[in-house]
């Protein structure tokens, strides 16, 4: 039964966009199909949690092949926890869609796409095997591209090209390098390439393929210097479209990191992982500074995903159990929090007309909610306590002085500091100046209807009480993170669990 | 441009692509072939027709929405992936029986080839509405 369990993150969200397509003319039908699936998924990625948490990791052989000769999908902690924050993100979002997708953009297809991609995304935390992991890529980047066109506007179909041509890119070197992993260890599983890898004989190649992995996952994650698809097309779509493409595309990416740099390549930890360390400072300051010459909400919000990834990759590259934890800790965190900067962002442009900082204002004094909704991301992304941010940083920190890597430290704070600036600037212009051209928020031409407004917000104060939640409950957090980061560190439970104990 | 030649040669290259696809997708379970490539086989010759004939023909020739093709395979693949369930058996697992045939003979199909016919719509739509976009939005 456990093959049922661990296929039902892929099996809802296609089912979901099944019906969703099929239910025809009928908006109403689809939205309620599209919200009640993503509900549905939280639940399998909590139960999943559960699950793993009373049977340790959970392994479902497809088509009753045993591995590695089949395709398994492997569930353990991290694997269960990102399917559940998917699940978090893809209700959030699926609810806010309802008062702000087009029309238009419903009838050709937003929501079976949606789904779409959620269950890409879910396959791709599930798989034990690295052909199926490229092959669930490649759904995310079809729903992906096709959400990002829908509407077809011109700076749409501009932002599209930038992301497909450099994520083909990306894909193309992801298949190639499997293909070379094959060619060396015949294998793809990835529990059996953990044993295979070890036993090549030319452990040159090794860390050649593995460089190769980091450019292909790089790109994905929007790695320095390989980011700048990602703020040319974030900004584009709809506002629930870049949200969830800010909560979990760059994260899937990331995830593969984690993934692969932790159970396949750690032959040569002295090399790839100091190059990954030397990564994370870089992009965390190119982020962060590209983000401080923006003056578009959304292209702010942008830059600042490609800093954020650069903590994630330096609790990976550090490669201590503190580290790895606060990988996973700080990838929850920022998904919640930037998803949720994204639909705040959507709601101010509602109410005040427009996405350029220069042109809007007055959002504190008319609308004192919706400047308390931006204020608990905000803070919690820039790391001040007692919010989730805060923790987050603070476990980095604290694995970076444990190993000495003062630098990494340094780096990581000033960051911090800087990220303040740039919310400070988008608080200052969008809430606390007056409006340039004297309109009242939520007035006149730019008022929302009362449904609008609790369609909108509902969502960003759920995700807000979570942050808020993470931050000052944060043990079970913390304990369920260390719990992912000590499977992560001691791969023989996870090859166990898939290849059967062997002596 | 009207080539008379090459519509002419199109219509005839069309249908026997579409076959060729066919067997393709059905000789695919013991040997090289299957849902994947026979759908490509079958997008080319829709993306031939509509060089040759314009967008609007193939999408006349079609009857339907190349996304709804998508939708419907989709359904497919998955419905061949739960076929398993009724035997208790993992997702995936081929489910096999025999039809008795009219004349005598067995049909021997099972859920891999369900299976197979969604991955071939789902190519087929998602190959034939990006290509058909594309075509329209050229002219």
């Amino acid at each position: 039964m456990t093959a049922w369990l661990v296929a039902l993150p892929i099996l809802v969200p296609f089912v979901t966009a099944i019906l969703a397509f099929l239910a025809g003319g009928s908006i109403t039908v689809k939205r309620w199909i599209s919200v009640a699936g993503a509900a549905v998924l939280l639940a399998v990625g909590l139960l999943l949690i559960h699950q793993v948490y009373q049977h340790g990791i959970l392994v479902g052989a497809m088509g009753d092949w045993p591995p590695p000769f089949g395709i398994a999908l492997v569930v353990d902690f991290l694997s269960a926890i990102m399917v559940a924050i998917t699940g978090i993100t893809g209700l959030a979002v699926a609810v806010y869609a309802l008062a702000e997708v087009d029309r238009a953009e419903e009838h050709v297809g937003f929501h079976p796409l949606f789904h779409l991609l959620l269950g890409g995304v879910c396959g791709a935390f599930t798989t034990g095997d690295m052909f199926n992991l490229y092959v669930w890529f490649e759904v995310m980047l079809i729903s992906s591209f096709a959400l990002l066109v829908l509407g077809s506007r011109k700076a749409q179909i501009d932002g599209a090209v930038k992301y497909v041509a450099l994520n083909l890119v990306s894909t193309v070197l992801f298949l190639v390098a499997v293909g070379l992993l094959y060619g060396m260890t015949g294998t793809l599983n990835m529990a059996d390439l953990h044993l295979t890898i070890p036993q090549v004989e030319n452990q040159g190649l090794v860390t050649a393929v593995a460089l190769m992995f980091i450019v292909a996952f790089g790109i994905k994650s929007a790695l320095f210097p390989l980011f700048f698809w990602l703020p040319a097309a974030y900004h584009t779509p709809s506002v629930s479209v870049s949200a969830i493409f800010s909560a979990l595309l760059t994260k899937v990416g990331v995830y593969a990191l984690i993934r692969v740099f932790t159970l396949i390549f750690t032959q040569d930890v002295g090399y790839t992982h100091n190059l990954l360390l030397i990564i994370a400072g870089i992009t965390m300051l190119t982020g962060v500074l590209g983000a401080a010459a923006q003056n578009e909400f959304r292209r702010i919000l942008s830059f600042h995903i490609v800093s954020q990834i650069g903590y994630m990759i330096m609790g990976l590259a550090l490669y201590t159990p503190l580290g790895v934890m606060g990988a996973v800790f700080y990838v929850v965190h920022h998904i919640i929090v930037k998803a949720n900067l994204f639909l705040v962002s959507g709601v101010a442009n509602r109410l005040t007309g427009s996405f350029e900082l220069k042109k809007i204002g007055g959002l504190y004094k008319s609308q004192p909610f919706v400047a308390v909704l931006f204020l608990v991301p905000a803070f919690s992304l820039a790391g001040l306590p007692p919010l989730s941010g805060f923790w987050a940083k603070l476990v980095l920190v604290q694995a970076g002085l444990e190993i000495g890597s003062y630098l990494i430290v340094a780096t990581a704070l000033l960051v911090g500091l800087l990220t303040i600036y740039s919310m400070t600037k988008i608080w200052n212009e969008a809430f606390w100046k007056s409006h340039p051209d004297a309109i009242e928020p939520g007035t006149g031409a730019v008022a929302l209807s009362r449904r609008d407004y609790i369609l909108l917000t509902a969502p960003i104060a759920g995700m807000a009480a979570l942050t808020v939640i993470i931050g000052l409950w944060t043990e079970p957090f913390i304990l369920l993170a260390t719990a992912a980061a000590e499977q992560l560190l001691n791969p023989d439970a996870y090859v166990n669990a898939v290849l059967g104990a062997r002596p | 441009m009207h080539s008379l030649i090459l519509s002419t040669a199109t219509r005839f290259l069309t249908g026997l692509m579409l076959v060729f696809s066919v067997f393709l997708l059905l000789r695919g379970h013991n040997e090289p072939g299957g849902g994947f490539v026979g759908s490509l086989v079958a997008s080319t010759a829709f993306a031939l027709y509509a060089i040759a004939l314009g967008a609007q023909a193939v999408r006349r020739a079609l009857r339907v929405d190349p996304r709804t093709l998508v939708m419907v395979g989709l359904a497919l693949a998955i419905i061949g992936g739960l076929l398993p369930l009724i035997e208790g058996a993992p997702l995936f697992t081929g489910v096999w029986t025999d039809i008795p045939l009219p004349r005598g003979g067995y049909l021997h199909v099972g859920s891999p080839l369900i299976f197979d016919v969604g991955v071939y719509l789902v190519v087929v739509g998602a190959v034939l509405t990006v290509i058909l976009t594309m075509e329209e939005e050229v002219l």
